[in-house]
């Protein structure tokens, strides 16, 4: 069975450089004890106003985004915090693909493990796909993991880079502790070694 | 002969317990660091499981994001924030692990008590999930901030899966200035490289200031390697290292001393070793750094002026400029001296341990606050803050009209009430500005407990040199 089979979806533009994580889901929204129910604080403060109402300027509070799988964001995609919150925040909005040309260390490890595919594409690519969907926002990309592609209209295709693992485990549905629990005896080895 | 290796390299080989083809390796954690956010849901999967922490010896639990800074004794008001601190607690008596609550007289950020417990030591590997675990780099230990789900890797197995990170040598030579502290060291280079100028990398801070600085000051440095993009920053054990760790409580004790010293002194990179990337710079130069804008390498010298959007050729940047002028209400070529503060917070565990502390007192002592002006200093720990009032630092705070708080992450994370209000310019010696960091709608501008408590007796952006030259 494929865990991330190929899908089409249309793309929510956030093009903005260096996006840290206290954007993606504010501090204040930490203090949850589970993983769920935190899509609702996504980019809270670029969403709402102080008083809850939704932001019309912003992006996922238009419609024609709403039901958006990919983020197209600027570089440095998702720096700063290292809360995991992040990535169940995006999970929580139906973003099962982030676009950019580089992500922080530790995000993009996050967003691995939660079937979130981190997207790394050259500038020029970057440029072209945020003109294509400034020019016509309903725009819709396939994402294909199996052939690394990301699919335009008209059969354009662009190639990104994943390494072996993490697609194997996406698309697998490997658990990467499941992976590591098969280590219990050379870990005990090193353990033994190194009292 | 084998090529020399670097001080990452070693703690990386060492800690290697096995590597498939074509996966990443596994690789052992000697302490792991809990608190209260980032670690209720890995507790959660571990019961999903069934499955026991492997070395509860190996993790270390305190609460420091959400606890209130005001008296202990009085019962939180936050709830939700109450319920995932017991949460901690009931976690840990049921996995067994040390934890330091609210009432220990041991509490404190995690990444100020790591080291004062002589937990932190060299050539280990540690991780927290939380960001600023690259400051333990200070003492030559591979340090780096972790995921909720790696946290959970960790309690059940006591390894991760790494991707060996590419090195990166800072080298700082020269000799800082009067006013120029370490604080100024980290803001200049972060202005020079950026947020992603260490992405894949990990620093190894070298060079004649870095050598000469003390470790509350390595500890300023290497805590914001990751502003850089970097996950982790090591700086090579040395004498200095050695001193401050001797008979700290879980340091090695007698003739396990002798013998992990023998270890610790064979860790610095050997000669000719050679890094990926490289950068010098020469502290003699630099001047006491602020930041302007909305990430922590958006910095320039406390005597520059707000750079000019249009000045930069890319155009993504220049926008990314702009949003930030305009969320900091700066206009272009304004000087940052002068700039009226609303708050200024001296604390986090980039800049509240006591020599940070002392140095904040010497600014100031025998001046006092402007009244339109909020001060809070936090200790960043109850150590530290009972060290403090030893030495009569309270006092000197206080009567300048400061507030003297317990200790916690505080107003640095905005988690536990003490934050700004929107549209409040703060100075603060905290790491990160990001927009709404210190509290929705805040304008945040880090800088050293220098120039931010010149800015709390001037009530304005400062040049602390003036201060403290005459």
């Amino acid at each position: 069975m494929n865990h991330y089979p190929p899908f089409t979806s249309r793309v929510v533009p956030l093009l903005v450089n260096d996006i840290d994580t206290d954007q993606i889901i504010p501090a204040r929204f930490l203090k949850v004890t589970d993983k769920s129910g935190l899509g609702a604080y996504l980019f809270s403060d670029w969403r709402y106003n102080p008083d809850g109402s939704p932001k019309p300027d912003f992006v996922l509070n238009q419609p024609q985004y709403r039901s958006g799988a990919i983020l197209l964001a600027g570089s440095n995609f998702g720096c700063g915090s290292s809360r995991e919150h992040a990535a169940w925040a995006l999970v929580g909005n139906g973003i099962r693909a982030v676009i950019s040309t580089s992500f922080a260390d530790i995000f993009k490890n996050n967003s691995l493990k939660n079937g979130i595919l981190p997207i790394v594409v050259s500038a020029a690519d970057h440029l072209l796909l945020s003109a294509l969907v400034r020019d016509q926002s309903t725009v819709e990309l396939t994402i294909d993991l199996q052939s690394q592609t990301i699919r335009l209209p008209g059969g354009t295709t662009i190639q990104f880079p994943i390494d072996g693992f993490s697609k194997t485990c996406l698309l697998e549905g490997t658990d990467e502790l499941g992976y590591l629990l098969r280590f219990e005896e050379k870990i005990a080895e090193y353990e033994a070694g190194h009292r | 002969m084998n090529k020399p290796l670097t001080l990452f390299e070693k703690v990386w080989n060492s800690h290697l317990v096995t590597q498939e083809p074509g996966s990443p390796a596994v690789l052992y954690i000697d302490l792991h660091l809990l608190h209260e956010v980032t670690s209720p849901q890995a507790f959660t999967g571990l019961r999903q499981r069934g499955l026991k922490v492997r070395r509860p010896d190996k993790s270390f639990a305190t609460v420091d994001h959400s606890i209130p800074t005001l008296d202990p004794s009085i019962p939180m008001t936050d709830k939700v924030a109450a319920k995932q601190i017991e949460q901690l607690e009931t976690n840990c008596q049921e996995f067994g692990i040390r934890f330091t609550g609210m009432h220990s007289p041991q509490r404190g950020i995690v990444h100020v008590i790591g080291p004062e417990l002589g937990l932190t030591q060299p050539g280990m590997t540690i991780v927290c999930g939380d960001s600023h675990t690259s400051t333990h780099g200070a003492f030559g230990a591979l340090a780096f901030g972790i995921g909720t789900s790696e946290v959970e890797h960790v309690l059940a197995t006591q390894c991760l899966l790494q991707r060996q990170p590419r090195t990166f040598e800072v080298r700082v030579e020269g000799t800082l200035q009067v006013g120029v502290t370490a604080k100024d060291i980290i803001l200049a280079l972060l202005a020079k490289i950026g947020v992603a100028g260490g992405t894949g990398h990990v620093f190894e801070y070298t060079g004649k200031a870095i050598k000469s600085l003390s470790m509350e000051e390595r500890m300023t440095v290497c805590n914001m390697s990751i502003e850089g993009g970097a996950r982790a920053g090591l700086i090579a054990p040395d004498d200095t290292t050695f001193e401050y760790l001797a008979g700290r409580e879980f340091a090695p004790q007698g003739a396990q001393w002798e013998k992990m010293l023998n270890q610790w002194r064979t860790l610095p990179s050997g000669d000719g070793a050679t890094y990926d990337e490289s950068i010098v710079i020469d502290a003699t130069e630099l001047s006491p750094m602020i930041t302007y804008g909305t990430n922590p390498g958006m910095g320039v010298s406390v005597t520059g002026s707000v750079p000019a959007p249009e000045d930069i050729a890319d155009s993504s940047s220049r926008l990314a400029m702009q949003k930030s002028l305009d969320y900091m209400g700066l206009i272009p070529g304004e000087p940052l001296i002068g700039k009226p503060v609303d708050v200024v917070f001296i604390g986090s565990c980039t800049n509240s341990r006591i020599t940070d502390l002392r140095q904040a007192a010497t600014v100031f002592k025998g001046r006092s606050v402007p009244s339109s002006v909020r001060v809070l200093v936090v200790p960043g720990s109850q150590a530290i803050k009972r060290q403090a009032e030893a030495e009569g630092l309270d006092k000197i705070f206080k009567q300048a009209g400061a507030e003297w708080r317990e200790s916690g992450c505080s107003m640095c994370i905005a988690m536990n009430g003490d934050q700004l209000d929107p549209g409040q310019v703060a100075v603060s010696t905290s790491n990160r500005n990001f927009e709404g960091r210190q509290g929705k709608g805040g304008r945040t501008f880090l800088a050293s407990p220098l120039t931010a408590a010149a800015a709390a007796v001037t009530g304005k952006i400062t040049d602390v040199r003036t201060l403290i030259n005459h």
